[in-house]
């Protein structure tokens, strides 16, 4: 049975006993529910908690356990010979053996040891599943059955719900601090593997990006350099661009929506702004590719400068333009937030308008300025798309924004697009860029947050 | 000045020449009339407490002395208001000038999440009253003096103005407004948000203040009115109902709504 189906089943089961504990509470008061400790309604979550959090969960357990006793299974039944060979080939054999049991397409000769294994494998397959559907739905008709029989009017449902309730909510944000952690620690070590390659000093301070390295030994390949240095000038410099272009027009923009435009207008510009926010990364990467890019490079040979036809500067003014709206929105709900009082207070001591803005808003909405922007920044650094499309791939340590520059992320995508062995310093160096650059991009965001937290006390 | 206000406004001739006149004076806030038709003479160095139930008027009043309705959009104010025999509605005048004259302390204590020093130092800054930075240090001192909070945070002018109580707070805003030297005091429901000991220094304060200055004072306690103001103006429903001299008007009041309010019947 489809795993989908039977958590159907079993919802419908919990919502059965919902039904079942709020009639058995109401029955038992004498339909009369004050002489209840709670509400009926904590009675039914109570039988349908009962319910459905002990066969679910028994659910998951089965779907992750199951496989991998099966496999085991599969291994223990498997002649002696083979299981004596190496874990790649051994690997390799089960493989097929799971291939040929789902009827996929396998890469060795079928022959009759293999196709009992494999019907072997199957069936057992089928028993688990068979058994975890039933096993499930026992424990939610017992749970139900068990649950409901408990209930008393005396029985404080409701503490028990909450309780039950609060620890859900914990688990789900320690999935999700958890998968953090699971992200930091993977990089972590494929990272690691990469500096027992290559040494660190090598890779944070070398001025040469070439990491081609010969797959065979008698491929002919650069020696392979793994000097960041390039990249990360090449992302300082693009975000250097996009901010010069993102800082002026968002904040000048957030203060005319913020102060100055009547309310019509502002409800019509701030949606338009955020559209930008919606444009796919794509799309600016054409933009800048076909329009930004062709447009600077004529216009700086008409000046007589030479312009490669990618530039960190087509890059970095579409990227900034990207950004806009992540300085001008938050900054402007920032200053908005600037207590009215302090606005009466400038202009009752004689302020004027820009005034007002210039010495009170502006430094009272400050912090919270500074954490869009560094938002912002952090967006801007971890951008891809525009980069490959407008800026190009090759790693020049440079400061003329006239030329092609590369950036980590771009970087890390060309290492790890089409066929690469994942043993290689070439590969390994892009989980060692991606450290680097989530670094980076925490130590922004965790700035900002301060920053952001900091002016939240300022007014309480 | 026509002769039906002469005739509408007899107080006035109890003084010579009182700081400020309203005559007639209409505010809208959209459609709806906020206040009506209300005539009021505001006299030199005295208190002039207006107090009334919850919206009546009474703060729309005060705010259209030194223009702070024009920043609330749909406010539309009618009639004269004069500061010194002069047309503060006149088109060409300088607001910013006005404000300059007619200082104003909030309901809730707004300093500037800047320090001390620079709260006060804001005004004469803005208006270049002090140039130089001694000039500047003794215009704080002085003001902080006036407010009566000089001895308590003259060790730490550098802190910030939000890190204080909200008694000094308030009289953090009121040596702030003082210290651009204006001739008129408006101060709206200034005791509100503080406890009674504050309150009592703040009346205090407000007593010390009027040798000085002209002050209008917006409150719902008739005990504060009582006690700090001069004369007492009673509005209701968005009139004039009564203005007198603050005795008369607790003591003997002309009016059956006067009444009814100050012996706590309604409002």
């Amino acid at each position: 049975m489809n795993s989908f189906i039977l958590i159907a089943i079993l919802l419908v089961l919990s919502s059965i006993g919902y039904s079942f504990g709020q009639r058995r509470a109401r029955s038992l008061s004498g339909n009369q529910p004050s002489a209840l400790h709670s509400r009926p309604q904590y009675y039914g979550l109570y039988v349908a908690l009962w319910c459905g959090i002990p066969s679910l969960a028994l659910m998951a357990l089965w779907l992750i356990l199951e496989p991998q006793v099966a496999e085991w299974m599969l291994i223990s039944s498997l002649p002696a010979d083979i299981q004596a060979l190496p874990a790649d080939r051994l690997s390799l054999l089960l493989n097929d053996v799971k291939n040929l049991a789902s009827g996929n397409i396998v890469s060795r000769e079928v022959d009759a040891a293999l196709q009992s294994a494999a019907d072997g494998y199957a069936s057992v397959r089928q028993i688990g599943n068979a058994a975890m559907v039933v096993v499930a739905l026992a424990i939610g008709v017992l749970g139900l059955s068990f649950a409901r029989k408990r209930i008393t009017p005396g029985l404080r449902a409701r503490n028990l719900v909450e309780r039950t309730v609060s620890i859900v909510m914990i688990v789900a944000s320690t999935i999700a601090v958890l998968t953090t952690v699971g992200i930091v620690l993977s990089l972590l070590f494929e990272a690691l593997r990469f500096f027992s390659k290559v040494p660190w000093y090598e890779f944070l301070f070398g001025l040469t990006w070439s990491p081609q390295t010969a797959l065979r030994a008698d491929q002919v390949a650069g020696s392979g350099a793994f000097g960041a240095v390039p990249l990360f000038a090449g992302t300082l410099m693009i975000t250097f661009i996009a901010m010069c272009v993102a800082v002026p027009i968002g904040l000048f923009s957030a203060i005319y929506m913020s102060e100055y435009a009547p309310p019509k207008m502002r409800a019509i510009v701030k949606p338009m702004l955020e559209v930008l926010a919606g444009v796919p990364t794509v799309v600016y990467g054409f933009f800048a590719a076909l329009t930004v890019a062709p447009f600077i490079r004529r216009t700086g040979e008409s000046m007589g400068l030479d312009v490669s036809s990618e530039s960190a500067l087509a890059a970095g003014v579409v990227m900034g333009i990207m950004i806009i709206p992540f300085v001008s929105s938050l900054s402007d709900d920032v200053m908005n937030a600037v207590p009215r009082s302090l606005r009466d207070g400038a202009y009752a001591l004689g302020a004027t308008k820009s005034e007002t803005i210039k010495q009170v808003i502006f430094p009272a909405a400050l912090p919270g300025i500074v954490g869009s922007l560094l938002l912002a920044m952090s967006r801007a650094i971890g951008e891809t798309m525009i980069v490959v499309m407008a800026a190009g791939l090759a790693a020049n340590l440079t400061a003329d924004p006239l030329e092609a520059v590369t950036t980590v992320t771009v970087q890390i995508v060309t290492l790890l697009v089409g066929d690469q062995e994942f043993d290689s310093a070439k590969t390994l160096a892009a989980f060692a860029l991606g450290l680097v650059l989530f670094a980076i991009t925490l130590t922004l965001n965790v700035i900002a947050l301060n920053v952001v937290r900091r002016y939240r006390e300022k007014y309480d | 000045m026509d002769a039906v206000a002469e005739a509408e406004a007899p107080q006035r001739a109890l003084r010579n020449s009182p700081k400020m006149t309203a005559r007639q004076v209409d505010v809208y806030y959209g459609e709806t009339k906020a206040l009506k038709n209300i005539d009021l003479d505001i006299e030199e160095n005295q208190v002039t407490s207006l107090i009334g139930p919850s919206g009546c008027g009474k703060s729309t009043f005060l705010r259209c002395l030194n223009r702070m309705n024009d920043v609330i959009d749909g406010c539309r104010v009618e009639g004269d208001i004069t500061l010194d025999d002069v047309d503060i509605y006149r088109s060409g005048l300088d607001v910013v000038q006005l404000r300059a004259r007619v200082g104003m302390v909030f309901q809730k204590p707004n300093p500037f999440p800047k320090s001390i020093y620079d709260n006060i130092a804001y005004g004469p800054r803005l208006h270049g009253i002090a140039e130089a930075k001694s000039d500047l240090d003794d215009i704080v001192e002085i003001s902080l003096t006036k407010a009566g909070l000089w001895k308590e945070v003259k060790d730490r002018l550098q802190a910030p103005g939000t890190g204080l109580s909200g008694g000094q707070q308030q009289r953090l805003c009121i040596a702030r407004a003082i210290a651009v030297n204006p001739e008129v005091i408006l101060m709206d429901e200034p005791c509100s948000a503080l406890d009674p000991i504050a309150t009592a220094r703040i009346e205090e304060l407000i007593d010390e203040l009027r040798q000085n200055f002209t002050i209008v004072i917006v409150t719902h306690s008739m005990q504060q009115a009582a006690r700090v103001s001069q004369k007492t103006a009673f509005f209701h429903l968005g009139d004039l109902v009564e203005v007198s001299e603050t005795e008369q008007l607790f003591t003997n009041p002309r009016d059956q709504r006067t009444q009814g309010y100050i012996t706590g019947r309604f409002g």
